[in-house]
Formats: C-alpha cells, structure tokens, sequence
C-alpha cells in the first residue's frame, strides 16, 4: 500500500474482562441439560461456549465448548459430544440462534436415542449452569490508519482481541467483528475486512489469532 | 511484601495494566473487608497479600477483625464442621452464644465501608447493620453438602446481603441474591511459591537427609484422614515395586489435633520398614515446603474430600507432573491427561506415577501445561482483578457493562 489511509473515525481499542455469575442451576440428565439450556439467560450460553478460549489461552484438548465435554465425558454419549462440537458458532449471528441450534441438537439425539434419557452424572459431576458478565472498558489505544492500528494489535491485551473478534460480534449482535468493521467502513479496504472476517477464531487460541490478523495486516501494508 | 510491579515479569504487563484500568472506576470507594482473625488460617493469609497490593493500585482498602471470645470460635468451628458436611450436634444454645457476641460486634462495629466485604459465617450477622452502602459475603468453604440446620441459620443473614461468592460451581446453589464464582489463588512471590536457588533447595534435602538418588514423589497435606496419607503409601508401594523411588509425606504440626496425632501414627507405623519413605512435620515453614515441592519428580494429593486444594496450583505453577484426586476444586486446575493426572483410587493413582516415571517427557510436557494453566486462571492478579469486577458489579446488574 503505497499511501497509507487515514481514518476519519479512529479505531479505539477496548478491552473486556469478564466474571462468573453462579446460578445455582445444575442438571444431572441430558433431559435437565435440556430445559435448562431453553430457559437459561443468554448469558449462560454465551458461558459454556466462549469460557474455554479464555481459561485455555494456550491449545487446548478440550471440545470448544462446556456442554459438549459433559456430554461426552460425563455421561459418555461421544456421539452426541461430537454433535455438540462440531456446531459452527461463526454461523450464528445471535445467541439465541446459538442455543436454538445447541438445544436442537441434544433433542434430535434424544430422539434417536431415548436410551440416553437414562444416563445420571455422579454426584459431583454435575452441570453447573453459569453466566458470563462482561465488562468492556476502553483502553488509552486509539489508531486512525493500518500502521498504527497492527502496531498496538502486536502488544494490546488478548482480552481487548478477545473482545473485539468475538463478543462484539455474538454478544452484541454486530454483522462482524470490529476488525473488519473498522477497516471496511472507515479505511474503505472490504478485501482486507473480508480476509480478517474469512477466520474461524474458534480453532485457534488466541495467540494464534494475533499473530494470523498481524501478518494479514503487514503484508497488505507491504503491498 | 511485593510490590505490584513485580508481578509484571510473571504475567505480563497487559494484566498490570487492566488492574490499574479498573481500579480508577473503583475511585472515591472504600472497601472495608471484615473477618474473624488478622493471623492464621487461609482467609487471613489471602486478606494479608490482597489488602496492601489493593491499596498500592489506589483502591481505598480497610481491614477489620470481629470480636470473640472462646465460646464463640468454638461455635463457629462447629458451623465449620458442619457446613463441610461433618456430623456435628449444634444445640440451641450454640446459636444463642453466636448471635450474643453478633449482637455485642453489631453494637461495637462501625461498618463505614461503601462496600463491606464479609468473610465466611463468624461476622456474618453484621449485615444487620446494613444501611444504603453495598454488602457481600465470601464463602470460603465447601457448600456442597452441608448440614442443612446450620445453612437454614446462615440462610436468614446471606439473604439480606447484596451478593454472595463461592470457589467453585458445586457450592452454589438457588439464592434470591446474585452469586459469583471466585476460585482462590496462588502468590507466585510468596515463600511457598517464589523461584529457589538450587542451594537452598539442597540444604533442605539435606537438613531432612534426603538424597537426590531415586525419583521423588511427595504429598504436602496435613495429617488428615481425608488426605489419605495411608492411600498414598500404598500406591507408593505398588510404584515401587517396578520403578526404585522415594516418598516425602510432609505436613504441618499435629499436636493440637487429637485425631491427627492418630492418623500420624498410623502414617509412621506402615512406613516404619521402609527407609524410602520420609515422614515430616513441619512447622509451617513456607521456604522448606516450596524446596521439596521444587525437588520432587511427582507430586501427588490423593485426597478424599478438599475445599479448593491449592496444594496442586503450588505444584503446578512449578511446573510439576501432578496425580490427584477428582474432588473439590481439584478438576478446575487440572485436566485430565493435559496438566496433570487425575485419579479416584489407590490403583488409579500408581498406575499414573507408573505412568509419569516412565515416561519423563510427558510428564514435563503435563507440567508446562499445568503452569501456563495456573498462570492463567490462579494467581493472585487474578483474584485481584475478579474482587474489582465483583466491587464494579454491585452498582451495574447487567451483563454487559460498559464503562465508557
């Protein structure tokens, strides 16, 4: 890119931490797993199928989310496990389209499979429903062209990419992330948002993403 | 006591920075903690740390202790008991003496906090001084199966506060108040935890007269029926039978605790034969626990039943291959086959340190894991960033707060 393009709007970098909110909710049979899953806030869903790329910053052997690692694990129904796993969260806009999906699938596989209706977890190994409070501040990082923009992406916190890459999208119901927002609207460059936007961010860790989203940037600086 | 720059080496400077981001919206608060003891215990240990690093970010912090006297902590060791779960026969008038010196600390206490922060049931009747400020309870200890008389009590004061906190998910259970999850942490500078130089490693060795010529395996627990101490020595047994090894049990004093004094007996009775196993008490020496954590090829927490088992993030943020027991808040630090080994019997534990021994690069890789783990999710700069999201949440009920 010969002339770098200066945004009108500038990029500004927040960062989100979040807490656990305990509901006291907890299911021992899949058919439990079920209601509870229809009738939980968004919050508890948005929980079980985000906590693990935070808490396993570094790659993880656990399924991308909660509900299908007790499925799997804990009652030993692989198949319904694998089921769970392989849903392409980047496919859902929404929450809700996320838990109609997640519930859909255990009642199709209860279905199938009314056997599984038996299955109890041990005491101890029960689902314990839990929600994701967010908390979004913003930080002192505020970029009006790419140059400065990969440069505070290379050292901001993985929590501020977090944010931006997957809450802003799902949690807050925007068409894509941030990234690729900014850089489409603002910087008027739709290849690169639409590079950026290409990403499944749920098989990477988050480290792994940085580095993917940097090297996209510099060489489309170099060009 | 370390500063909270010195945790930047360790975790980065992005965690100092967002510690310092959120303790400027906690601005113009005080935060008044209020507990039973200034010394001993867990809760007193953990206030000790957390206090001067949140005053050192700027966020006004107090701490203050009840008054009680004998009759009343031997009530309230009662409550203990029995929300663990023990069989424990509280009478009527062991409520009457608790809410008797309540009332004298309700009478006596000045709750000046903006939030007041109250640590586990001995102060927890002081919510009925509860005026327009903002109130939480701590609950330390494991919920998961207590004696349902002494939790109907507590019951009447928990629902009076703003929110509660629990450790792990299986202490929680339905509340008209919110409730959050906060696992306890680890200080990686504290004695138990800091880098040793192999110097003061082998002094210890030797003090002990301990040599570095077999593998190590080591369990750090009180002596306690419900660490099982005697499970231990016997997967030892069976490990030995195949891999030449040593075991250190290495725990605090029993002197004041009839049943452990017991269970050491026991302990040094079926290891009296053999010389590999090292039976120590120690005195609550954090630099000789850290050394022989340090020393050790395996670490092991066989235990029945634990509240959180920080033992296990103490081994883990050294890197070590950990075998454990399924139970308590163990699970939440390791997971099975990738930071650690966990197990639910005498057989399953001997045949992971079979395992272990055996194979000594995964071993190393499940200690790396368990570090990066730990350093993630249990140090304390992350119990000092939950404790401030959870001050901010108190004013902000929804889920998505934005501060801008």
């Amino acid at each position: 890119m010969k002339n770098i393009v200066k945004a009108q709007e500038p990029f500004k970098f927040c960062t989100r931490l979040h807490l656990s909110e305990l509901t006291g909710l907890r299911a021992t049979t899949l058919g439990q797993l079920l209601d509870l899953i229809k009738e939980v806030p968004g919050s508890c869903i948005y929980h079980h199928t985000h906590r693990f790329l935070q808490q396993h910053q570094y790659l993880s052997p656990e399924p991308p989310n909660d509900f299908a690692y007790w499925v799997a694990d804990i009652l030993g129904e692989d198949e319904l496990g694998e089921r769970l796993v392989s849903i392409d969260t980047m496919q859902y806009s929404t929450i809700r389209d996320l838990r109609e999906k997640i519930a859909s699938t255990i009642e199709d596989y209860l279905n199938d499979n009314p056997l599984a209706k038996m299955r109890f977890a041990r005491s101890g190994e029960e689902f314990h429903f839990i929600k994701s409070v967010s908390f979004i501040l913003p930080t002192a990082h505020v970029v009006y062209d790419l140059k400065e923009f990969v440069e505070v992406l290379k050292r901001i916190t993985i929590d501020s990419i977090y944010f931006h890459i997957f809450e802003a999208r799902l949690r807050l119901e925007k068409p894509t992330n941030d990234f690729s927002l900014w850089i489409e609207h603002s910087l008027g460059d739709k290849e690169l948002a639409y590079e950026i936007s290409r990403f499944d961010p749920y098989t990477s860790t988050l480290e792994d993403l940085r580095k993917k989203i940097v090297q996209i940037i510099t060489r489309r600086i170099a060009q | 006591m370390a500063k909270i720059e010195e945790y930047t080496p360790l975790v980065g400077q992005s965690v100092i920075d967002d510690l310092r981001l959120l303790s400027e919206r906690l601005k113009g608060k005080v935060i008044q903690h209020i507990n039973s003891t200034p010394v001993g215990g867990g809760v007193a240990e953990i206030l000790n740390r957390m206090v001067p690093l949140l005053r050192e970010l700027g966020v006004d912090t107090k701490w203050d202790v009840i008054k009680g006297g004998e009759q009343f902590f031997a009530v309230t060791k009662k409550f203990h008991n029995a929300l663990h779960g023990r069989a424990e026969e509280i009478t009527q008038r062991d409520f009457e003496i608790f809410m008797e010196t309540s009332q004298q600390n309700v009478e006596g206490m000045d709750t000046y906090g903006d939030i007041v922060f109250i640590h586990d049931p001995q102060p927890i009747a002081l919510v009925k001084k509860k005026a327009a400020n903002k109130w939480l309870w701590r609950c330390h200890i494991d919920v998961s199966n207590p004696n349902e008389k002494t939790w109907g009590f507590l019951m009447d004061f928990i629902v009076q506060y703003d929110s509660a906190v629990f450790s792990a998910p299986a202490f929680s259970r339905k509340l008209p108040i919110r409730q959050f999850l906060i696992s306890p942490s680890i200080d990686p500078l504290s004695d138990k935890n800091k880098e040793l130089p192999q110097e003061t490693i082998a002094a210890v060795l030797k003090k002990y007269d301990i040599k570095k010529d077999k593998p190590i395996i080591t369990q750090i627990s009180r002596f306690d029926r419900l660490k099982d101490p005697l499970g231990v020595i016997e997967a030892y047994v069976r490990v030995k039978k195949y891999t030449d090894c040593q075991l250190i049990l290495a725990g605090g004093s029993a002197e004041d605790d009839p049943e452990g004094a017991r269970v050491l007996e026991e302990v040094r009775e079926k290891a009296k034969n053999d010389p590999d196993i090292h039976i120590l008490l120690l005195s609550q020496n954090d630099i000789e626990i850290n050394a022989l954590q340090r020393a050790s090829d395996i670490i092991i927490q066989k235990s029945i039943r634990e509240g959180f088992g920080l033992t296990v993030a103490e081994a883990l943020w050294k890197a070590k291959p950990v075998v454990a027991s399924n139970v308590g808040g163990i699970p939440l630090q390791i997971k099975h086959k990738y930071s650690g080994l966990l197990c639910h019997s005498v057989g399953g534990a001997s045949f992971a340190m079979k395992q272990l021994l055996s194979s000594p690069e995964y071993a190393k890789k499940l200690g790396e894991n368990g570090r990066e783990h730990i350093k993630n999710n249990f140090l304390i700069t992350r119990h000092l960033r939950d404790y401030m999201l959870l001050f901010l949440s108190l004013y902000h009920p929804e889920d998505v707060v934005r501060l801008y």
